[in-house]
């Protein structure tokens, strides 16, 4: 398997932030009540990886390493205000859904986390790449999570409706379903992958 | 290039030069989208009008005022009007005693008391349960949950579980009690601002000889 392969491939299964790394639980839990909150939100993110990722490792040279962590703040920011911004132009409704969780990707110990780990150690390309990876790692495992969410919840996916609202379970909605869910989507994903 | 070194100046030029770019591109960013994001919001106060009043050809945004509320505070009033006559107003009203803080309506009213149509602007009750206030008070069907087409000058709306004559959205008496309040918190405000216009006495002295001669036919 060629290299750039190798790092998609490594954020979207053996280092998925969300059932391997366990990282960002605020977003994951928090905005999957349907599968279209917890995909933009994964979207968002993705974006934001991939820019901080590829800025951070084109300026790590000029970067002190006494001052990394606020200058890799200061750029994620910068993108992030960019994501909420463009959202707020032409999609309010989602942004208005996704609310505070959009500014809070800014914290989103994923983003610092490779920008750690990965970014300041790497070229341009592969943090990109690696950024890519873990975003849609990130994006499939909160799209799947709120699915799941969605369709025991209200009987719906993506608003298309599965079966009559009346026989899903609220609490698959609210907060205690998520980690129900989360739970055991990671427990699936644990034995699956040992296999 | 080799790693810049962790001297003062080095990390002072480091993090300025990072926060400059980054303001500039954010003030560009920001340029682009002020006039979509006012535009958005516009729009959306727009359909929020269009949808709660009967038909106007005025801009009830351009002619809205504050009105004060007797609890001290004040609302904002669009008036809508069809030619010079007022056909209708849009209160934006809000309760703060939901079940997860403040809820914000708007309401609207025609000029005889009664409730045209409402729509949520923003609430953070519980997704499934006090949620369902923006479709469970619509539905004409169920008459005893329905507050559009209620006349408010019969008395203030309360919820069947402190006699009131309004069936509460199942398991969330506390955000119907809140919607409620919200909506009588306008009827007020309403009130007021159709004795200011006199459209009440232009208009409904002719629409009650309409009702009794449409009685007569009977």
């Amino acid at each position: 398997m060629n290299n750039n392969l190798k790092v998609i491939v490594n954020g979207l299964i053996k280092e998925n932030p969300t059932f391997v790394l366990l990282l960002g639980m605020c977003p994951t839990l928090a905005t999957t009540s349907s599968a279209i909150n917890g995909m933009s939100m994964g979207l968002a993110t993705m974006f934001v990886l991939i820019c901080s990722n590829a800025a951070i490792s084109a300026l790590k040279n000029f970067i002190p390493d006494m001052v990394r962590i606020p200058a890799f703040i200061v750029v994620i920011a910068a993108f992030v205000t960019v994501v909420e911004m463009v959202m707020n132009a032409y999609v309010p409704a989602l942004a208005a859904s996704l609310g505070i969780f959009i500014p809070l990707i800014v914290v989103n110990c994923i983003v610092l986390g490779r920008a750690e780990a990965f970014a300041s150690k790497n070229n341009v390309l592969a943090s990109s790449l690696d950024g890519f990876g873990i975003g849609l790692g990130f994006t499939l495992a909160l799209t799947l999570l709120g699915a799941i969410r969605e369709l025991l919840g209200t009987g719906k996916i993506f608003s298309l409706s599965i079966y009559p609202e009346n026989f899903g379970s609220l609490i698959f909605v609210l907060a205690p379903g998520a980690f129900i869910v989360l739970g055991y989507l990671i427990a699936v994903f644990n034995k699956l992958q040992k296999k | 290039m080799a790693k810049l070194k962790s001297t003062f100046k080095n990390m002072f030029l480091s993090l300025f030069v990072i926060s400059l770019v980054v303001a500039v591109l954010l003030a560009q960013v920001n340029k682009l989208t002020a006039k979509p994001i006012a535009a958005a919001k516009a729009l959306k106060l727009e359909n929020a009008i269009k949808e709660v009043v009967p038909e106007f050809d005025n801009n009830p945004v351009e002619e809205a005022y504050k009105m004060a509320t007797p609890a001290g505070d004040s609302l904002l009033v669009y008036p809508a009007k069809k030619g010079d006559e007022v056909v209708g107003f849009a209160v934006n009203t809000y309760s703060n005693n939901g079940f997860s803080g403040n809820i914000q309506l708007m309401v609207g009213f025609d000029t005889g008391d009664k409730v045209v149509n409402y729509a949520v602007l923003s609430h953070a009750e519980t997704p499934g349960l006090g949620s369902k206030m923006n479709a469970w008070f619509r539905d004409t069907a169920k008459p005893n949950q329905a507050v559009i087409g209620r006349n408010l000058s019969e008395g203030n709306l309360s919820v069947s579980k402190d006699g009131g004559q309004i069936d509460a959205i199942t398991a969330s008496t506390i955000t119907s009690r809140a919607f409620l309040e919200a909506i009588n918190k306008a009827y007020v405000v309403y009130k007021e601002s159709d004795a200011d216009s006199g459209a009440t006495q232009q208009n409904n002295p002719e629409k009650k000889r309409k009702e009794e001669r449409g009685g007569t036919h009977e």
